[in-house]
């Protein structure tokens, strides 16, 4: 018999419940009011009473009204179906919920329960399988979706019985398994699993070596990210946050995005809505919206669930990475759900830690962080997870708390500029202060000479010396002023521009802009450095300025057109004249 | 105040503090509206029989017999037609000596939008202002506010945007503005002949500042119900500063951990539910919101407008301009970020590269400023470029502007033409031929 309770204090969403047994921490519950069930999660216990918090807003409850708990934590669903989804933060689907307006406790199933899928078995009666083990497939989209023994197994199992080809709804059994016992287990294609446990049926999880194309140069050229790897960005508002997001969201290489819109705002979820089913993806040749499942909890949702958002947009993330997929996961914003966990740490009157904070935030946070990562299945198949959150720190701060836990946790930071942003230099990533870790991995730069490109991680160093050269120049020159520093500081503060406007900034708005391919990053990358290890002869400074920006010209120019094209050949012959008029022979 | 027969009198109050008072009542439910001694106040903690009122005038007078009924409900607002043209109080009575509204009545703090229903805004809303029509473009549905330092013009401003956007309803919802606010808002959409489509709800400085707290949820559920009737509504939220203060002093009476700025741990989610009623819904209906977030000495780090501007799709930012003398929006700090939907889309394809490139040469303008106070000689593009940014300031940017976008561009390429040559506005050269060539010399 499942646990009862009496509600007896509300304050906004923290509600006290008088219990009559046992519960458990983070058990879910539901509190039914007269017309609906609001689901609340419990976060403290003590003195009979559990403490939970409501997924809803609390208006009009009332004390004595009944409390019914689960028995289980928040757990996801996870079975073919999950694709193209709009689920919110408790995943539920949105686009089930009927009308205009959110209803409370209008709580829509994940999945569909009478879709037929067509299933192809794996294994074969026999088989030793464990937890995590591919019994068979469904395709979903175009994602060869795994049917796996279900997480929550312990120990090993043998196939007992497996369904033969055909057509199956998600909970039809299609496999039975047997422990060493002999006890039967039936498996269907869904399975549940509480989100704020991470799911570990993998063998190995090494460090994360292989690199992930975005299109974005700043990012693949300078501060290059791996599949399995960590990243954040935390930018004042109005330095493009969510645009940087979203193309990556858009253009990296992953065979699924997850979106945790976690506490923005719901007009940029609107901008996926309508764009991702619209937009090609140029790898597959199949819409975005195809690889792509978006968790939606804006700022105007119930803040409890703003929280499990992003776990439940992680767990979905850990459960196709088992599949041996690469999987993207980006969340925006970390910091809303941090201040969520803020609010009912607060409301529970718990002793704050820095900016009122809960203590454990650092560790909250890394520990979410270490979620992602390059995994080896147990069939020696690989997958990854690669996680990339936004940090909205508050007053632009970057010694805040949260993206001082988060610059911990992460290994590649991103750092977006409010300079940069005001002269609208975009993306507004400051490329000198990012980094990216895994650029002193040994096996990333093993990786990146045999597959991409021999001097990739070379050139990275030497553009970030010329960068920091351009800003030590620029500074001197500011003190100095023009005529008072040597034609060459011009020169070096120039050279550092022309990487800027040619391979930093991108627009993200431009068709052929917006995304550069690897191929083209490289070529683009050499040319420019070649420009930078040219020696140019100026009689005054005056002349440097005017030269610079009309080499710049013809390096957009050739941005703006499509690589090899003819026009992208007529402005690299124009370059090639510009750089004659004043190299030294 | 309506009684109804059955409603039972509680007389007995165990604790009274600046604002809340505490008594024992069973049956109540949260948030719940109740009167205390004909004061309104509003349900905020129940503790087992123990329930806490928020009065929103406030305890002063307040004896520990008064007497205390429970409404049933949550705030309210009764709605209809007859709601245009009027003005009302926190409470959603009326203060222009009129008649009481004889609607609907519907709990205001509704639910939000489920985000799958909304429909992406794409409708420009043109005001003339080309520092907002050319460089931050705003859109129907959108959310943003003017940040200003208290000394500007900004409800001026506001209300101009409000006349000449083809709003079908402007609502107004004034927090703690002065009474001289309140008139200037009433007589200039009475001359402008606008009266009959604009709503005010309006709690002024003469007002207890709690009771401010009603007037956004009051004036957005005024606006949902028109836009539900598919009509374009416009809503004014002046002044947001005010109405975060207030948010504070309730969390600081309900000994609430203050975090930065002492302001509440929930700001966020606090101004985010009432900022995210701007929609557009899908069968044609919208909200709007321009609201005024006052600034202390521009300082936007503080926790109001920091968090507003994470809330916000931008901001419009005033400033004087001293070269030219006048209030100016401020092209490096104002931010539509809506603008994308339409410009070079609703409006010539030229739009974007004129914009940028338009602003990227006032920042440099603004670098050779600092050479100048650092005592460094100008070059000659330097000069250029300030001689630019002075007829910039002058002719697009200056919030007396009044012109169509066509014209705005256009104006930006005569500006280029005149100071600079081809390589250095850097724009895509198909477009330099087509709108920008005829007048290049």
């Amino acid at each position: 018999m499942s646990t009862k309770g009496k509600v007896v204090g509300i304050i906004s969403n923290l509600v006290t419940v008088a219990v009559d047994g046992p519960v458990m921490q983070n058990e879910i519950c539901f509190i039914n009011m007269s017309d609906v069930k609001l689901m609340a999660e419990i976060i403290r216990i003590g003195d009979n009473n559990a403490y939970v918090q409501v997924f809803e807003s609390t208006r009009g409850l009332k004390i004595g009204t009944e409390v019914e708990f689960t028995g289980h934590m928040l757990e996801a669903t996870l079975g073919p179906g999950i694709l193209s989804k709009n689920f919110d933060g408790l995943q539920h689907d949105l686009d089930k919920m009927e009308g205009v307006f959110l209803k409370k406790g209008d709580y829509t199933p994940a999945l569909e329960d009478d879709k037929l899928w067509g299933f192809t078995p794996l294994a074969k009666p026999g088989d030793k399988v464990i937890s995590g083990s591919w019994l068979g497939e469904v395709i979903e989209n175009w994602i060869p979706h795994k049917i796996m023994v279900p997480f929550s197994f312990e120990g090993a199992f043998t196939v007992k019985e497996i369904s033969a080809k055909g057509e199956y709804k998600i909970n039809d059994t299609i496999c039975v398994v047997t422990n060493n016992e002999n006890k039967e287990f039936n498996v269907s294609m869904v399975q549940k699993w509480p989100v704020k446990i991470p799911i570990k049926s993998f063998k190995e999880k090494p460090r994360p070596f292989r690199f992930m194309e975005t299109g974005i140069r700043v990012i693949d050229s300078l501060n290059p990210i791996v599949e399995g790897g960590t990243g954040f960005i935390p930018g004042p508002f109005g330095t493009g946050k969510t645009v940087l997001q979203h193309a990556l969201s858009k253009q990296a290489e992953a065979d699924m995005i997850i979106v945790a819109a976690c506490g923005e705002r719901a007009n940029e979820v609107v901008e996926i809505f309508a764009e991702f089913p619209e937009i090609v993806d140029p790898r597959t040749g199949r819409k975005l919206m195809e690889r792509t499942t978006i968790i939606a909890n804006t700022s105007n949702m119930p803040v409890a669930a703003r929280a499990a958002s992003v776990y439940t947009a992680m767990t979905i993330a850990e459960y196709y990475r088992s599949m041996g997929l690469k999987i993207l996961l980006l969340a925006d914003s970390t910091s809303r759900w941090a201040q969520a966990l803020r609010e009912m740490s607060n409301r529970m009157e718990e002793l704050p830690g820095p900016d009122a904070f809960p203590m454990d935030l650092p560790a909250i946070i890394s520990n979410f962080y270490a979620r992602a990562g390059y995994v080896i299945l147990n069939n020696s198949e690989t997958g990854s997870v690669t996680f990339i959150g936004t940090v909205s720190p508050a007053g632009g701060n970057l010694k805040e708390p949260v993206t001082e836990s988060t610059k911990k946790a992460a290994r590649c930071f991103y750092a977006l500029s409010q300079n940069r942003a005001d002269s609208k230099r975009y993306p507004a990533i400051e490329a000198v202060d990012s980094y990216s870790k895994y650029i002193e991995y040994p096996e990333f730069i093993e990786y990146m000479k045999d597959n991409i490109s021999p001097n990739w991680v070379n050139n990275i160093l030497l553009a970030k010396n010329i960068l920091t050269r351009g800003r030590e120049a620029y500074e001197q020159i500011n003190i100095l002023g023009d005529d008072g520093v040597p034609i060459d500081y011009h020169q070096v503060l120039w050279k550092s521009e022309v990487i800027d406007f040619v391979i930093l900034q991108q627009d993200a708005f431009d068709k052929v802009d917006a995304s550069t391919s690897i191929k083209r990053q490289d070529y683009m990358m050499n040319k420019v450095l070649e420009i930078c290890n040219t020696q140019f002869k100026f009689d005054s400074f005056e002349e440097v300025n005017p030269y610079y920006k009309k080499l710049i010209n013809v390096f957009k120019q050739m941005n703006y057109s499509e690589f090899h094209s003819d026009k992208f050949k007529q402005f690299e012959k124009e370059l090639q004249t510009v750089i004659e008029e004043k190299v030294v022979v | 105040m309506e009684t109804t027969a059955f409603q039972k009198i509680h007389t007995k109050i165990d604790q009274i503090t600046k604002a809340t008072c505490t008594l024992r009542a069973t049956g109540v439910g949260n948030e719940e509206m109740a009167t205390v001694n004909n004061r309104l106040a509003q349900v905020v903690k129940i503790n087992g029989d123990l329930v806490t009122l928020q009065i929103f005038s406030g305890t002063e007078g307040i004896p520990t017999n008064a007497e205390v009924i429970f409404k049933g409900h949550a705030p309210q607002l009764r709605v209809g037609e007859e709601l245009s043209g009027r003005f009302f109080n926190a409470y959603g009575d009326p203060i222009d000596g009129g008649s009481e509204i004889d609607g609907q009545l519907i709990e205001i703090g509704g639910p939000s939008v489920n985000p799958v229903r909304r429909k992406q805004p794409s409708e420009l809303i043109a005001t003339g202002i080309a520092g907002i029509d050319l460089n931050n473009t705003l859109v129907t549905g959108q959310k943003i506010p003017f940040f200003a330092d208290p000394d500007q013009p900004y409800n001026e401003v506001m209300a101009m945007v409000a006349l000449r956007a083809k709003a079908d309803k402007i609502i107004l919802g004034g927090m703690g503005i002065t009474n001289d606010d309140y008139l200037f808002f009433k007589n200039t959409f009475e001359n402008a002949g606008a009266l009959d489509r604009i709503i005010s709800f309006v709690n002024t400085t003469e007002d207890p500042p709690v009771e401010r707290l009603l007037v956004p949820d009051m004036a957005l559920t005024a606006a949902e119900y028109f836009a539900g009737k598919n009509q374009n509504v416009l809503v004014l939220l002046t002044d947001m500063t005010l109405y975060a203060d207030a948010l504070s002093i309730v969390s600081n009476r309900m000994d609430q951990i203050p975090s930065k700025d002492s302001m509440p741990g929930s700001l966020y989610s606090d101004l985010a539910k009432l900022y995210e009623k701007a929609v557009q819904f899908p069968d044609g209906g919208s909200i709007t919101i321009i609201a005024v977030t006052t600034l202390s000495g521009g300082d936007i780090t503080h926790a109001i407008p920091d968090n507003t501007g994470y809330i916000t799709e931008g901001q419009l930012f005033l400033r004087k301009d001293t070269d030219i003398g006048k209030v100016i929006i401020d092209p490096f700090r104002s931010l539509s970020r809506l603008k994308q939907l339409v410009i070079g889309k609703k409006t010539r394809e030229d739009h974007p590269q004129v914009m940028n490139t338009a602003i990227r040469l006032y920042a440099d303008a603004a670098n050779a400023k600092t050479k100048i106070e650092n005592g460094f000689d100008l070059t000659d593009y330097d000069k250029r470029t300030m001689s630019f940014a002075k007829e910039y300031s002058e002719k697009l940017l200056a919030i007396d502007i009044n012109i169509e976008i066509e014209l705005m561009i256009d104006t930006g390429w005569d500006l280029f033409n005149k100071y600079f040559s081809v390589t250095e506005i850097g724009i895509k050269s198909e477009l330099v031929e087509k709108y920008g060539k005829q007048k290049n010399n």
